[in-house]
């Protein structure tokens, strides 16, 4: 790999024995990609996905601590993965012993570390850094070392912006030096689609099963999306963001995708459109009956699964505002409908602690309260994996946290019925 | 005996049985609960994954044909290799993938532990080594199955 003089002064260890060791990693990660050069991270700041203090990820901590005594700070400030604990989620005493003294016991520890390094804020927790009331909103053409899957596929997809699917500890370390490998999805020519996807369905297509199809289909190659526009427009409006946020993070989490190209609607497909698309690309035609294919292999992994589902969790990745907002009225108007005043499944929302601020100043908060929700900026994924909360029937219409978790996926309309109805 | 020819990613040597996956090694719902309960054996935790499920890794050969899952991937791989959880190898018949990259090389640049990485070993190996057969990783990235 070519470096510039800066660079290399800094891996023979000029600037220290620990930033030489930082430079070094960052190096080997390329070279093993045929890196030819390291490039500047140009964002404003960075995010990381590393945001729980768990007790074993003990050499995780000797690692920060060693970057802080030897004075090495993160060059941008940085947003972070959501916490694994809220208050205000319902949980048994039992799984509030096993969380706090047996699990997150180092949570204090880490957020403690995290502010040295350059935590954005206090409350900067959340896998949606990339909400406008949380700020972290890169641009078009920016350079970043990001890692949270889901963060990582929606700045490069809607935003256009340029990073790598980075592992936790890369991304920090590419903050620190200020440079990342320039390989993937940085270049020109690992942005270019290896599949064409043609959407053929009667009817919108729901984002968590279409972005599910797509991944486990495509896994970490680059699809280029025809026929999308048709459901959700061609303009990059709230609506077309949360859903390609939803879409994105399935595609992220069922498959392993860092990019992907909306025809007529994310930039770059709108400034380049078919000249994305390789010569010899590959093509899978998505119709109703292929996402009922999708729907119908997913395994379900309860014990009984005729279980009364004893938590719903919306909101992996984090909900927006306007997701907060329709939901609120979707369950409002279901709950008059089917004569009920309150959900009949315990029911967590999670969003960003800025946009559940900005939420709870709008009318619509005491709404949702009044239907029995609770709002939390809690991490479901984080919290449900452990041996105890594996074991209840907890149902959600996120495929990522059905990927990760023991978690039910039903489709958003199918979660209404469950909420409101109680039962399909 | 038959010999593999492969690409370091990082190097070393070693003598290993095989453990074998023919699916994504999702190193996340593989190794948390070694890592969480005390597991030195590392008994691989993901029951989505019929080939590993319940069979312990460590100081084993690890043959697969990439990681997948989180992309906390690599930092997990990174705490193995601290708590000596971690495979004695790591044989991958595709390119390395980004996480699994991320694992390795932590691991050799900031612990003791010595675990050789080697990837593009082809499918031809993937085909070829089973569960127990014995593994020597020797220098410059060839691998001999008997």
């Amino acid at each position: 790999m070519l470096l510039t003089k800066q660079q290399e002064s800094i891996l023979n260890g000029e600037k220290g024995e620990t930033l030489a060791k930082v430079m070094k990693t960052l190096v080997m990660y390329g070279e093993a990609f045929d890196a030819e050069k390291m490039v500047e991270v140009t964002s404003r700041y960075n995010h990381l996905v590393t945001s729980f203090g768990l007790g074993v990820m003990e050499p995780v901590y000797e690692l920060m601590d060693t970057l802080l005594k030897e004075g090495v700070r993160s060059g941008q400030k940085f947003t972070v993965d959501p916490r694994p604990l809220d208050p205000n989620v319902p949980t048994t005493l039992l799984q509030d012993l096993v969380f706090k003294v047996f699990m997150y016991n180092k949570q204090e520890f880490y957020e403690a570390q995290l502010n040295k390094l350059g935590l954005l804020e206090k409350d900067a927790f959340t896998c949606t850094c990339y909400m406008s009331e949380v700020g972290n909103v890169p641009k078009q053409g920016e350079v970043l070392s990001w890692s949270e899957s889901s963060a990582v596929v929606y700045a490069n997809s809607v935003l256009g912006a340029r990073c790598n699917r980075n592992s936790g500890i890369i991304d920090i370390m590419g903050s620190i030096v200020g440079y990342v490998p320039y390989f993937g999805l940085l270049t020109d020519e690992g942005r270019k689609a290896d599949w064409i996807v043609r959407i053929n369905t009667t009817r919108k297509p729901e984002a968590q099963l279409l972005g599910s199809a797509i991944g486990m289909k495509v896994m970490e190659d680059v699809p280029y999306v025809i026929g999308l526009d048709k459901w959700i427009g061609d303009e990059l409006n709230d609506e077309a963001c949360t859903y390609l946020k939803d879409f994105g993070a399935a595609t992220a989490s069922n498959g392993a995708v860092g990019l992907y190209h909306i025809d007529n609607l994310t930039p770059e497909a709108r400034e380049q459109g078919m000249s994305l698309v390789k010569e010899n690309a590959r093509e899978y035609v998505i119709d109703d009956e292929e996402l009922q294919r999708v729907y119908d292999s997913y395994p379900v992994i309860w014990k009984d699964r005729n279980a009364k589902p004893k938590l719903c969790f919306m909101g992996c990745p984090h909900m927006s505002l306007q997701q907060l907002k329709d939901w609120t009225d979707t369950i409002e108007e279901n709950l008059r409908k089917y004569g009920n005043r309150k959900v009949l499944i315990p029911t967590v929302f999670t969003a960003a602690p800025a946009v559940i601020a900005r939420f709870k100043e709008t009318d619509y908060y005491p709404r949702l309260q009044k239907a029995g929700i609770i709002l939390s900026y809690i991490c479901p994924l984080m919290f449900m994996n452990n041996p105890l909360c594996s074991k209840m029937p907890v149902i959600t219409s996120s495929n990522k946290l059905r990927t990760y978790t023991t978690s039910r996926f039903y489709t958003d309309d199918e979660i209404v019925l469950q909420l409101c109805k109680g039962g399909l | 005996m038959k010999q593999f020819k492969g690409r370091i990613v990082t190097p070393g040597t070693c003598k290993a049985q095989a453990v074998v996956t023919h699916g994504g090694f999702n190193t996340l719902a593989s190794l948390q609960k070694a890592l969480q309960f005390g597991d030195k054996s590392a008994k691989v935790s993901d029951q989505n994954n019929p080939d590993l499920y319940g069979k312990p890794i460590a100081g084993k050969a690890l043959c697969l044909p990439q990681t997948i899952g989180s992309t906390t991937g690599g930092l997990v791989l990174f705490c193995a290799c601290q708590m000596k959880r971690n495979p004695a190898c790591m044989l991958f018949a595709n390119r390395i993938d980004s996480l699994a990259c991320a694992g390795s090389v932590l691991a050799s640049v900031w612990s003791d532990t010595r675990m050789p990485v080697i990837d593009e070993l082809g499918q031809e190996f993937l085909d070829f080594v089973k569960d127990g057969n014995m593994i020597t990783v020797l220098e410059a990235g060839t691998v001999n199955v008997e």
